[in-house]
């Protein structure tokens, strides 16, 4: 008895080193067999290296104004032109990547954290479900581009307030999703089970619905990643987002718009990468949604 | 079916209760004091006669938050949705003066959305991974990940700048004239329609396959019906309860993305009215237009639901 109980400890034990392994080469077989989401990851991945890189790969500074060198075509020396104040839009594209990108990581893990939260007490507390899903349904009725809007417009502008305002027209979707896993795990035999062994709300919630509801979960907090990238360009865009001192893809864009007939590669370049990485995102979430599950195709 | 529809309709009004009480929300959670914020706005913007009490007296912050909250909810009731701060114009005025432009290109889109959408769907579905399903379905992920200002800035590019087809920018109401009018909607339809289409295309088409693998599909083929009646009568007709969903979430798009394209393109519609509002900092303004934005929304979705029950009467919550 006492052996048979090692050896089963021993089958189970894995190193943390031995998981790492085993789920890198999950992950290879998975980017193998989908070679829609291996050009997803590798759009992601050459996004984040010129995010990180950006000083190393430009010889320009991303705010430094050239009155002489307006409105250039695109050369050799400005690789994708110049804007009217002369400055590199080369330069402001790579530099712009980085904004991007933290406002995508930190809605997407922002929304993810609220919304299982949130779609954890919901689900599990049905006395609270009513009020809480009547409130998120109330910001599901407003258009997610127009609510974050009108609250940058109450907000003071700055990075963190664009990210906080599209966490807020974010966080419904993740939490009604969280919570339609909630309503469905907590249903299942092994909830009833570890109930009658005498498990409490708390334990159930954390060790056993919690775990079980994380993927669906993170699968769509990839797309929040690619909506929350296209919304703050959007808000920059139209001058209400990331203040214009920040080079951004959606403040080059805002920047052009004047000039748009006449140079219109101020708006082509800092879109097309803003294309591409919202592109790379949804293909690399589209995989992970079909791996997981599916039956989820089209769902989420 | 009445009692459903009564029910339906009763259901709503919380949600429209919690829409008001967001927007309310939206003006309290103005770091520091709107009416000095305002001062400061108007300034900039050459209405320094307006002092900080008729400000204050003007938007009610001059009350307890309860009685604010109280007045917001009872005057948005009754249609009062206040008045702009700069111009003194109600809102409900300006929304009138701005809703035919605005009408005119989301329904148009939408229309030219669903006739682009439910066609490529289709073919995607009954050509499952041909080559035609591939491109449909690069279509579709382009659709989500272009964003509408950037597209409609290319298109203004090659066939206004380039090739001259059309005027770059601008609105004629159509009482200039239908050809005019048309004339200045060509673009921006087009760039709605395109990036609203992508979803309605991806779930038509999922759909559609899943219709398509019913035993009364192939029990319709082996009788010998023709491949068009099979799409069109038997699949297309179980196909339109989850289609119809998506064709109210594709409206959703249109709705979220009228404002920017209504900058890019100048046209005088709502959305260019509220960018407006908010970038002059007009509270009222912003306040009155995102709740017609939002209600229109929750009715929307009413109608669809009541829809729904009218197309397939086995849905009754």
């Amino acid at each position: 008895m006492n052996d048979s109980l090692s050896h089963l400890t021993l089958v189970e034990e894995e190193s943390l080193r031995q998981r790492v392994v085993r789920w890198a080469s999950a992950g290879g077989v998975l980017l193998r067999k989908n070679p829609n989401m291996l050009l997803g990851a590798v759009i992601a991945v050459v996004m984040l290296v010129i995010a990180l890189a950006a000083p190393l790969i430009t010889n320009y500074d991303p705010v430094r104004l050239s009155v002489r060198e307006r409105l250039e075509s695109p050369s050799s020396t400005h690789w994708f032109g110049t804007d009217q104040l002369g400055r590199d839009v080369y330069t402001r594209v790579v530099y712009g990547a980085r904004v991007s990108l933290l406002v995508g990581t930190s809605v997407a893990t922002l929304a993810a954290a609220f919304g299982i939260i949130i779609g954890l007490i919901s689900g599990y507390f049905r006395s609270s479900d009513l009020v809480i899903m009547r409130f998120m349904d109330a910001l599901l009725a407003f258009p997610s581009f127009l609510l974050a809007i009108a609250l940058v417009a109450v907000w003071a502008a700055g990075v963190w307030t664009v990210i906080v305002a599209i966490t807020v027209v974010s966080t419904p979707y993740t939490a009604r999703l969280a919570r339609a896993m909630v309503l469905s795990l907590r249903e299942r035999d092994f909830i009833d089970a570890s109930r009658t062994i005498g498990a409490g709300p708390t334990r159930i919630m954390v060790l056993h619905i919690l775990p079980n509801s994380l993927a669906p979960v993170f699968v769509q907090a990839t797309f929040a990643f690619a909506v929350a990238i296209l919304i703050e360009a959007g808000l920059s865009f139209l001058g209400t987002g990331v203040p214009p001192t920040v080079p951004t893809w959606g403040n080059t864009m805002g920047d052009g718009r004047r000039a748009a007939q006449v140079a219109p590669w101020i708006i082509f370049f800092p879109g097309l990468f803003l294309s591409l990485t919202v592109l790379g995102i949804n293909l690399l979430g589209d995989g992970l949604r079909d791996a997981l599950d599916p039956k989820l195709r089209g769902q989420i | 079916m009445k009692a459903y529809v009564f029910k339906r309709i009763l259901s709503s009004l919380p949600v429209l209760f919690f829409v008001g009480t967001i927007v309310f929300l939206i003006l309290q959670l103005t770091p520091g004091d709107p009416a000095v914020l305002l001062l400061s706005a108007s300034e900039s913007a050459q209405q320094t006669a307006l002092d900080y009490e008729k400000i204050r007296a003007h938007l009610g912050l001059d009350r307890p938050i309860y009685e604010q909250y109280g007045r917001f909810l009872w005057h948005t009731v009754q249609g009062d949705l206040g008045t702009s701060v700069f111009t003194g114009q109600p809102v409900t005025s300006l929304f009138k003066q701005r809703l035919q432009a605005t009408a005119a290109l989301g329904l148009i889109s939408q229309a030219a959305a669903l006739l682009i959408a439910i066609p490529l769907g289709m073919l995607a579905a009954w050509k499952v991974n041909s080559i035609w399903d591939r491109g449909i379905m690069l279509y579709v992920v382009m659709g989500f990940s272009v964003p509408q200002y950037w597209l409609a800035y290319n298109f203004i590019f090659l066939f206004a700048v380039k090739l001259g087809w059309l005027p770059a920018v601008g609105y004629a109401p159509i009482s200039e004239g239908f050809f005019n009018w048309s004339k200045h909607l060509v673009l921006p339809v087009l760039t709605l329609a395109l990036t609203a289409g992508a979803l309605t295309a991806r779930i038509t088409r999922s759909t559609m396959l899943e219709v398509l693998r019913e035993d009364y599909i192939r029990t319709a083929r082996a009788k010998g019906l023709s491949e068009r009646v099979l799409l069109v009568r038997h699949a297309l007709k179980n196909a339109a309860v989850p289609i119809l969903t998506v064709a109210s979430l594709g409206l959703a798009t249109v709705i979220g993305g009228i404002a920017i394209i209504e900058v890019v393109f100048a046209i005088p519609g709502m959305g260019r009215a509220l960018v407006e509002a908010i970038v002059q900092r007009d509270y009222p303004v912003i306040q009155g237009l995102i709740m017609i934005t939002a209600a229109t929304f929750v009715v929307l979705n009413l109608l669809t639901d009541l829809l729904y029950a009218f197309l397939d009467p086995r849905i009754r919550y």
